[in-house]
């Protein structure tokens, strides 16, 4: 009786145990589920501020606008309809706030209700005009053409060129100056410290002696336990000025002080990871090397370096990952202006520094919120394959070194 | 003249006398054997001859190691020239993760020999030296490491003949291999000794009687008896040697 | 021509290569850990002023721009307190199943590549995962209790990863010797491999604290509050913490330049915690590592 009892315990301890061992895998499935379901709702979202509508005459062909095309044509940068494939004639604008210019505000009635006939006829009137006005105002009688109600595609989003998410009309969400922003900064930050991380880690691999590494090791594994938002404070108060004096420009906070403080904070990381592989090669290998007569130098740069070199590129996509997903300390250095990068002197917005910086403000459940959401998703698959990546190449080298 | 000559060398690994004061001469165009037990300093001592215990943190050695009566521990001997003049051969097959070419033009190369011409003729010279040229001629520039494990230890064997040393050493080089390989490998040395002075040691009473002329028994950090190999094997002088070579102990 | 010929000039010039490139390499790491202390001398230095007993103590006023950082420190605290109870029990028991139940088939290879995945996704994902399923979803609203949720999935991984090698590192023999005595594997788990491996893993919680008390991203939307003179009542309100306060006293705030002296105090007590983390994880690695001599 004892003993089957003890034997019932056993296996519930090990249903426990197994049970936290797909804890891991739950969390990832749920962040999965939640980011996707948040972010993939974001392309039934309406393309203009919700709650309003886009009306033409009803003999102008065009029947559709980009959000691209939206935020031009209020922008005056669009003028003629046949820039938008429709006919030759000038846009001419009207904003729902503009009524007041056309007629007298008692004739829009006590409650508002004469609206739709006044919005109307303001249209008839003019054929070259887009209207932009309240949903509500929207009426059977009315002739005018509201255009159907369009959803943001996915190349509105994946191949726009503007990231302007409180924009009216039409609210911009092109993630390509986001992206460029995030690899730009990324990647200059591992040119940085590429040179730096692999040479230190030739240096503790190869030239320390075991009582410096004993002292160095440490020390670096303490550089990677420092909070980002500490570099990022140290970066604004020191870096960013300097930058600033240095390339005499009016802000210091630019796509350079990102990279340098991403590079030091990919320092420990790519130091560790390639040490680590410098240090699997077998002793033989080394040997044979020096048996030869090559001075240890030779044998670093044409043994020890060749043979580690999956071990040395899984430490740079490491890094590029790390620096992709950073958040903190990129938000508090780059500026945050999200325009296409033509310069590590220009401010710089990354993936991560727009969602901790906008989510905030984003009304739950809005456009702007889902969007923010899908942000988190390119994050997620990028750093997966990041990851992917990695698992592969130190696959690689095992298997090479046998 | 001796090639090789050894006065009361002690080696220690930090507290641990690994050598304790060995003496004994070699000469040109001979293979000597180092024989005994697991530990007993063989391959330590072999190690002297090209410096490779210099890398070996917390060591030191007191006595005197000459090659061409010139001290090799001597303050103005640099390393990768005696290196140069003293190839090795290792346990296991190590090739490098290059070509085959690459593999045996490594030491040319890293000795600062740009000509490619003449390093085409010191490979191909090398692998013929090692019984290995007509088995990978047509694939010089294959990864070494496609191939077999005796090819590979040829190709090592290549590899230290490239950089012309006087002298070879060889720690154990067929204790990885299978019997057909072992074999060619000890024709091999048998051939190179026209050229080469060979040092090897080895855990196979066979192959030292085989391939070696003079056999020197290690036991315990010290040498306890070094001899012509027929001598050693027909008629040692030591007990020690005796019971090993008959295999009571070891 | 053979080789020698030419060694003498050669074997020069190959020397004083490696020594310029060796003396290269040193610098570097020379200069590496020059810029570590030169980060960490600077916050020290700098917030050194900064740190009194009124700072330590003291409710915030001014927006953050005088006063004391005492709610910033308990709600860093409460959200350490909290993502430890909850990541360090399924992760020690995740670990135990890894290395100890699961034999070395798919099952182990899918938890732990899930396991490097979920330790590879970026801190601000957490947040975002967070504020939508706990925030959200489960209307806990910003409060300690969502953000030490979000913080205890970021810790999973670290804590997995630390008791699977803590394991790892004890001898089959231990195992075997007490199996072979009768015990069951639970009973060797629990009286033989456990309190052998137990110093490693608590080096590695230790880690794990000084990882999650940084972390700014995960909390920002789902805790963090960036102003309160209260401290919290209970774990369903916002609190705010150490990193999130420097934060919001660096970036933003009418009088930025009043708030620095703030801001260095408040970096040097987050450095310091880390330190400190790092300093008791080595002390312990190397009293244990002295007395229970393993493998």
């Amino acid at each position: 009786m004892k003993k089957a009892f003890k034997r019932f315990l056993e296996r519930c301890t090990e249903g426990l145990l197994l049970l936290s061992g797909g804890t891991t895998s739950l969390a990832i499935l749920l962040i999965v589920l939640f980011l996707f379901r948040e972010g993939a709702s974001f392309f039934k979202s309406p393309n203009i501020e919700s709650g309003y509508v886009l009306a033409v005459h009803p003999e102008n062909p065009v029947n559709h606008l980009s959000p691209e095309q939206i935020k031009r044509i209020f922008d005056s940068e669009i003028v003629r309809w046949d820039e938008v494939g429709g006919p030759a004639m000038d846009i001419e604008l009207f904003r729902f706030s503009d009524m007041v210019q056309y007629v007298p505000e008692e004739r829009l009635g006590a409650d508002f209700e004469h609206v739709p006939a006044v919005v109307d006829s303001i249209v008839m009137a003019h054929p070259g005009m887009i209207a932009f006005y309240p949903e509500q105002f929207v009426a059977p009688e009315q002739q005018l053409k509201v255009f159907p109600e369009a959803t943001i595609r996915p190349e509105d989003y994946f191949l726009g060129h503007d990231w302007q998410p409180t924009a009216h009309p039409a609210p911009q969400f092109g993630v390509i100056p986001l992206v460029l922003g995030t690899l730009w900064v990324s990647l200059f930050a591992v040119i940085f410290s590429l040179p730096f991380g692999v040479a230190v880690a030739v240096y503790l691999a190869e030239i320390a002696s075991e009582r410096i590494r004993k002292v160095f090791k440490p020390l670096i594994e303490l550089l990677a336990g420092i909070p980002s938002v500490v570099y990022g404070f140290f970066g604004l108060v020191v870096i960013v000025p300097l930058i600033q004096k240095g390339f005499n420009l009016p802000v210091g906070e630019t796509g350079l002080a990102g990279s340098i403080v991403l590079a030091i904070m990919a320092l420990p990381t790519i130091i560790t990871v390639a040490e680590d592989s410098m240090r699997t090669i077998p002793r033989s290998m080394k040997e044979a090397s020096l048996a030869l007569g090559a001075t240890h130098w030779q044998t670093v740069y044409r043994v020890i370096i060749p043979c580690s070199i999956s071990g040395i590129t899984a430490a740079i996509v490491l890094g590029i990952g790390r620096a992709i997903g950073e958040t903190m300390a990129v938000l508090m250095v780059t500026g945050n202006a999200a325009i296409i990068p033509h310069s590590l002197l220009e401010p710089v917005r990354t993936i991560p520094a727009t969602i901790a910086a906008e989510l905030g403000e984003a009304p739950k459940g809005g456009t702007h919120y889902e969007a923010l959401f899908l942000l988190g998703c390119i994050l997620f698959v990028i750093t997966l394959v990041v990851s992917i990546t990695v698992e592969i190449i130190s696959s690689k080298q095992k298997s090479n070194l046998t | 003249m001796s090639k090789l000559a050894a006065k009361d060398i002690h080696f220690y690994y930090g507290d641990f006398e690994a050598l304790k004061g060995i003496t004994m001469e070699m000469t040109a165009h001979t293979v000597t054997a180092f024989i005994g037990p697991s530990g007993c300093g063989k391959s330590t001592f072999l190690r002297l001859f090209n410096r490779m215990n210099d890398l070996v943190d917390g060591s030191r050695m007191t006595g005197l190691l000459s090659m061409d009566g010139e001290d090799i521990y001597a303050r103005n001997i640099q390393v990768d020239e005696l290196r140069k003049k003293v190839g090795m051969v290792f346990q296991r097959p190590n090739p490098f993760p290059k070509s085959i070419f690459e593999n045996v033009a490594y030491g040319l190369r890293v000795n600062g020999v740009k000509d490619s011409g003449f390093i085409a003729s010191r490979v191909e010279a090398s692998l013929r030296a090692a019984a290995l040229w007509d088995e990978v001629k047509d694939k010089l520039r294959q990864s070494a490491f496609s191939l077999s494990g005796g090819q590979q230890q040829r190709l090592c064997i290549a590899r230290a003949l490239a950089i012309e040393p006087s002298v070879v050493l060889m720690d154990e080089p067929a204790s990885a291999l299978d019997p057909i390989s072992t074999a060619k490998i000890e024709e091999l040395i048998f051939e190179l000794k026209k050229d080469y002075t060979i040092v090897i040691v080895t855990h196979n009473m066979q192959q030292a009687a085989r391939v070696s002329d003079k056999t020197a028994f290690f036991y315990l950090g010290e040498l306890i008896e070094y001899d012509d190999t027929k001598k050693i094997f027909l008629n040692p002088r030591v007990e020690a040697t005796q019971n090993y070579i008959t295999g009571r102990f070891g | 021509m053979s080789p020698e010929t030419k060694t003498g000039h050669v074997g020069r010039s190959k020397r004083r290569n490696q020594a310029i490139a060796f003396g290269i390499f040193r610098v570097l790491g020379f200069v590496v850990i020059a810029i570590l202390f030169v980060i960490i001398g600077f916050i020290v230095i700098k917030g050194a002023g900064a740190i009194s007993w009124e700072f330590l103590t003291g409710m915030p006023s001014e927006g953050g721009a005088s006063g004391g950082i005492f709610p910033a420190i308990v709600g860093t605290l409460c959200l350490v307190a909290g993502s430890v109870l909850i990541s360090f029990p399924i992760g020690v028991l995740s670990g135990i199943y890894i290395n100890e139940y699961a034999h070395n088939n798919w099952v182990v290879r899918f938890i732990r590549i899930m396991n490097n995945n979920l330790s590879s996704i970026p801190s601000v994902v957490f947040g975002l995962f967070g504020m939508s399923l706990f925030v959200n979803t489960l209307e806990w609203g910003d409060s300690i209790i969502a953000g030490s949720f979000t913080l205890a999935l970021l810790a999973l991984p670290l804590v997995i990863r630390t008791t699977e090698e803590a394991l790892k590192s004890i001898d089959d023999s231990f195992r075997q010797g007490s199996l072979a005595l009768g015990a069951t594997k639970l009973q060797t788990i629990r009286r033989v491999i456990l309190p052998m491996a137990y110093p490693n893993i608590i080096t590695g919680l230790i880690l794990s604290i000084g990882r999650v008390s940084g972390e700014t991203a995960p909390i920002l939307f789902t805790v963090a509050a960036s102003f309160l003179s209260h401290l919290p009542g209970s774990i369903f309100e916002p609190v705010m913490a150490l990193p999130y306060h420097l934060y919001v006293i660096s970036t933003s705030g009418t009088d930025i330049e009043a708030s620095r002296t703030m801001a260095y105090g408040t970096a040097l007590v987050l450095v310091a915690i880390v330190l400190v983390a790092n300093l008791v994880a080595n002390a312990l690695r190397n009293f244990f590592g002295n007395k229970v001599k393993m493998n």
